[in-house]
């Protein structure tokens, strides 16, 4: 049972994709509060995908001044509170220099920055959880 | 699980940014979950469809030898915006991939008639 309902108890099952880079795109911020509304509204969101540019919101280390909204960490924390499943395309991540400590390892890279909360994985898992949700919104297309 | 109908739209131009790959990606990801699969090339997208594409002497691969794959993956229903290609300057005929031309009418229908909606 979710905290809150729905009007007329119609729970929808999101998938959200995000295209675009924080800071760059409003569309990176958009996405992160309309899943955050739904959220809040009741619905349920199956899996948030981010794909092309938008895996940047997965860096750990983009550090924006303290004054501005830190959008990494803002996904990190709505993750852990609704514990979403948020994931990362493996090779949009790979190429903009994502990486987790077994891609780091499998590529002999020094460090992996994948951000807390995020997993990576392959576009299948996009296909998949459109097969599965009433509907998907896409943000930066 | 009754299969879906998933919309590809292709709106970019093929190589002035990621997003035609990232789109063809999406395609070749769905194709191989026995759905039924839509790719459609509206606005700049239609560019990649144009034939003698030479993307080597800018280091980057050909994707309309990638297009050219799309049957292998029974991916068979491939339709360009006509007008689209019209204010180009591209006709149906030039194009390096088999493509059916639709009016906005068909094209309306085609998203109507989808499931889920990708556009890149």
């Amino acid at each position: 049972m979710q905290a809150n309902q729905p009007p007329g108890n119609t729970v929808v099952k999101l998938t959200v994709v995000v295209h675009s880079a924080p800071y760059s795109s409003q569309a990176a911020y958009s996405a992160y509060r309309f899943t955050a509304s739904a959220l809040e509204a009741g619905h349920e969101v199956h899996r948030v995908f981010f794909y092309y540019d938008g895996v940047h919101a997965s860096n750990a280390l983009s550090t924006p001044p303290q004054d501005e909204f830190d959008l990494v960490k803002a996904w990190q924390a709505l993750i852990e509170q609704h514990e979403l499943d948020a994931i990362s395309c493996v090779s949009s991540a790979l190429k903009r220099g994502i990486l987790d400590a077994r891609e780091a390892h499998r590529y002999e890279k020094q460090a992996a920055n994948l951000a807390e909360g995020f997993v990576l994985s392959g576009l299948g898992q996009l296909v998949d959880a459109s097969l599965s949700s009433d509907r998907v919104v896409s943000f930066g297309a | 699980m009754t299969p879906k109908t998933l919309t590809f739209i292709a709106r970019s131009t093929p190589y002035g940014n990621g997003r035609a790959k990232a789109l063809l990606d999406m395609v070749l990801s769905a194709a191989v979950f026995d759905q039924t699969i839509n790719l459609l090339f509206m606005d700049d997208g239609v560019w990649q469809l144009a034939r003698n594409q030479q993307p080597a002497t800018i280091d980057a691969k050909d994707l309309s030898a990638a297009l050219g794959a799309l049957p292998l993956y029974d991916v068979n229903n491939v339709y360009v915006e006509a007008r689209a290609l019209d204010e180009r300057g591209l006709t149906p005929q030039a194009l390096a991939v088999d493509a059916k031309p639709c009016d906005d009418t068909e094209i309306a229908a085609l998203i109507a008639g989808s499931d889920q909606v990708f556009a890149l």
